[in-house]
């Protein structure tokens, strides 16, 4: 990776220098910073090769599926936000989908929206903490946006005040982001109120200056350039850029329903890490944003198709760094995607019998009677494709639980960018480039690593 | 605390790192604290390390030998240890791995392999180090982490309440949730989140921890009126109150 494609001599001559028995270096970047996780990158380098490359993550196991197991299938949406605070909406979201489709609920219409709001409004939350909070400081050379506060001020300004919007949004229509209260099995138990429904409205489209603003600081940031053709899988549906509902996209090759997750989607277990190692075809795949740009593309907005082309993000794009971009195109999208359904919800009212629920079952339908059966759920979530598989036994009770986190999907391919990209800067960065590089690639993926219920050591050595 | 401002550090164990978002998401609460104290270590938000500390802010529970070796050591830098959100506090759900055997568990997950030889039952920060101060909940309540904030730079103990939610949900004037044939732990658990659940038509699920000594704290009228008893109520909903159940247990366990 250089940030021009032309190889600079002197580099090149730095680098042939270096696997002429230069020492070794070694980095170890220990608890990986600004990502809502535990990770460790090791890279070893001796002699201009790579001999190890450990994305290392030290988050002791949680045990969420077997914590699922005989308890009732309406404590399930509850249990699972405790996956991961950033992304709560998300688990939250998925469980249910998982649940009704166990239990053969359907839900309203206006259910569905609100959840398609409340997905629109995390996605915007997590993206722009990543685009801003952990990813900016980088491309501005500093170590996090403490010392912006003072340098860029209107920068970290627009920020907070994009970041309050989602987190007001998720605070009027759930109770709170982390974690939500009032999304249920089958519905709400609570209808958001009209007036903040109206104000919240209001308060996005005020919010495209920001955006404007943010993807004119996007646009004067360098990325760095870098491509490895790899997989991509997301949710696609025909009909719109799909983050709720949709079919497992593979590569554009294939559409499969997500309760067939498991004919594509395999987990592998080693004896060194507590994270499953996942594959798709037995090779790593990229999820997230990127991976959706890339396959659904071409569902965004004439005004997102703008931005993506105006920001350089052209598909497919092959270059991890560009998930960043890809989100900034997203927030834009679940911008104006929020207006509309907005608009939708107030123009028509909800419909509060058909979507007013109880979390659990009342008083008099105890003791519980169900249909026993087996669900998944399948929903985009910011940082790409969460899988929930519930059964559930005829009395509402979980028999068997099975949870796949987007950063597990991404650990696979994080490792397969780090083996392309670290020869390629060996000998041309020094040893606090390379660390910088690495880490950004690592951030790149955003990775939520409190997510990954299963996660403890992950060691890749060559 | 010295004329200097004191130096705040943020660390996390086994969670889901939600409650550091809850004080990240404080905002213009946040810049505010920030006049009064240095913020050192905040990983989720800035990737520079202070290696000076007076103030420990731990997030999360205790789930492997390593998390125990890892938070003796931090802690042991620190003057005051705030133990912030409900898996530090009491364990939060991850306690509810321990209602089953931990063996039995890695089989499910893993089958044979075994690559978690490192994990011990869920247990809060305080069954390993001394704890000064606790803000409860899953997640916490942001007003109340600066309250306890505002404790910690005074030096004055910060009171948790110790009356039951049902306080505040009336002050809220909700139906009750036991009207609408839903089941909840408010008459048990202890206050200080506003009633946040049953204020979005939620029962409470004790996230906060049992008030002291529920048999004499209870709000009784609720529990006369619905034919309920404390240990009735316990027995039922366990995503949290396992946690205090189990308590003795692990003071004996872990604190010998």
């Amino acid at each position: 990776m250089t940030k021009s494609s032309n190889p600079d001599p002197e580099r090149t001559a730095r680098r042939a220098s270096h696997s002429g028995g230069a020492k070794d270096v070694k980095i170890d970047v220990h608890y990986l910073t600004r990502v809502e996780g535990h990770g460790d990158i090791t890279v070893d380098v001796r002699s201009g090769e790579l001999k190890e490359c450990k994305f290392k993550v030290i988050e002791s196991a949680r045990f969420f599926e077997t914590m699922l197991r005989g308890r009732l299938i309406y404590e399930a949406q509850h249990l699972t936000s405790r996956i991961c605070g950033i992304c709560a909406c998300g688990h939250s979201l998925t469980s249910i989908k998982a649940s009704e489709k166990a239990l053969g609920i359907v839900p309203h219409e206006d259910t569905l929206l609100l959840r398609k709001l409340l997905l629109h409004t995390e996605q915007m939350d997590s993206h722009v903490l990543h685009a801003y909070v952990l990813v900016a400081p980088d491309l501005l050379g500093v170590k996090s946006i403490m010392p912006l506060v003072k340098t860029h001020r209107p920068v970290i300004e627009r920020a907070f005040r994009m970041k309050k919007l989602s987190d007001w949004a998720g605070e009027i229509l759930a109770g709170r982001h982390t974690h939500p209260i009032s999304f249920a099995i089958g519905g709400l138990t609570k209808i958001p109120e009209k007036a903040h429904l109206q104000k919240l409205r209001e308060m996005m489209v005020e919010a495209r200056a920001d955006y404007a603003e943010t993807v004119e600081l996007f646009k004067k940031l360098a990325l760095p350039s870098f491509e490895r053709k790899g997989q991509y899988v997301a949710l696609s549906h025909e009909k719109e850029y799909a983050f709720y509902d949709g079919k497992i996209n593979v590569n554009g090759e294939k559409l499969v329903d997500p309760q067939d997750y498991l004919s594509v989607i395999k987990e592998e277990v080693r004896d060194y890490s507590s994270a499953k190692f996942v594959t798709v075809n037995k090779a790593p795949y990229m999820v997230g944003a990127l991976a959706r740009f890339n396959l659904n593309g071409d569902k965004l907005d004439k005004k997102s198709k703008e931005v993506a082309s105006y920001l350089g993000l052209k598909r497919p794009c092959a270059n991890t760094f560009m998930n960043t971009v890809a989100q900034v195109v997203e927030w834009g999208y679940c911008l104006e995607d929020s207006i509309s359904i907005l608009e939708r919800l107030i123009k028509n009212g909800i419909d509060e019998e058909k979507v007013l629920v109880t979390m659990y079952p009342k008083k008099d339908q105890w003791p519980i009677k169900t249909r026993a059966g087996r669900g998944v759920g399948a929903v985009e979530v910011p940082r790409g494709i969460l899988f929930h598989d519930y059964t559930v036994d005829d009395h509402g009770v979980v028999a068997a639980a099975n949870c796949i986190i987007p950063t597990n999907q991404n650990i696979n391919n994080l490792e397969a960018d780090m083996r392309k990209i670290v020869p390629e800067i060996v000998g041309i960065q020094g040893e606090e480039e390379m660390r910088l590089t690495l880490e950004m690639l690592a951030r790149a993926y955003d990775p939520c690593i409190s997510c990954s219920t299963h996660l403890l050591d992950v060691r890749f050595v060559s | 605390m010295s004329k200097a401002k004191p130096k705040v550090a943020f660390f996390e164990f086994t969670d889901c790192e939600g409650c550091q978002l809850q004080v990240a998401n404080l905002g213009a609460d946040l810049l505010e604290l920030t006049k009064a104290v240095d913020i050192v270590n905040f990983r989720e938000i800035m990737s520079e390390e202070g290696q000076e500390y007076d103030v420990l802010v731990v997030e999360g529970s205790i789930a492997s030998k390593h998390d125990e070796e890892r938070l003796k050591a931090i802690a042991a830098k620190a003057k005051v240890i705030v133990a912030l959100g409900a898996c530090a506090a009491t364990g939060g759900v991850n306690n509810l791995k321990n209602l089953k055997s931990l063996e039995e568990q890695k089989k499910i997950v893993y089958g044979d392999v075994d690559p978690v030889k490192d994990a011990v039952a869920a247990k809060p920060i305080d069954a390993v180090v001394k704890v000064d101060y606790y803000v409860h909940g899953c997640p916490i309540h942001g007003p109340e982490f600066v309250k306890v904030m505002q404790c910690v730079l005074m030096g004055k103990p910060y009171k948790v309440p110790t009356y039951p939610v049902c306080v505040e949900c009336r002050q809220n004037e909700n139906v009750c949730l036991y009207d609408k044939g839903q089941f909840c732990l408010g008459p048990i658990t202890r206050a200080g989140c506003n009633s946040w659940l049953p204020n979005n038509g939620v029962p409470c699920v004790g996230c906060r921890g049992l008030i002291d000594n529920p048999a004499a704290n209870a709000q009784k009228d609720i529990l006369e009126k619905y034919g309920l008893t404390v240990e009735g109520i316990l027995d039922k909903f366990t995503l949290y109150c396992n946690a205090q159940k189990e308590r003795a247990k692990y003071d004996k366990e872990f604190k010998s």
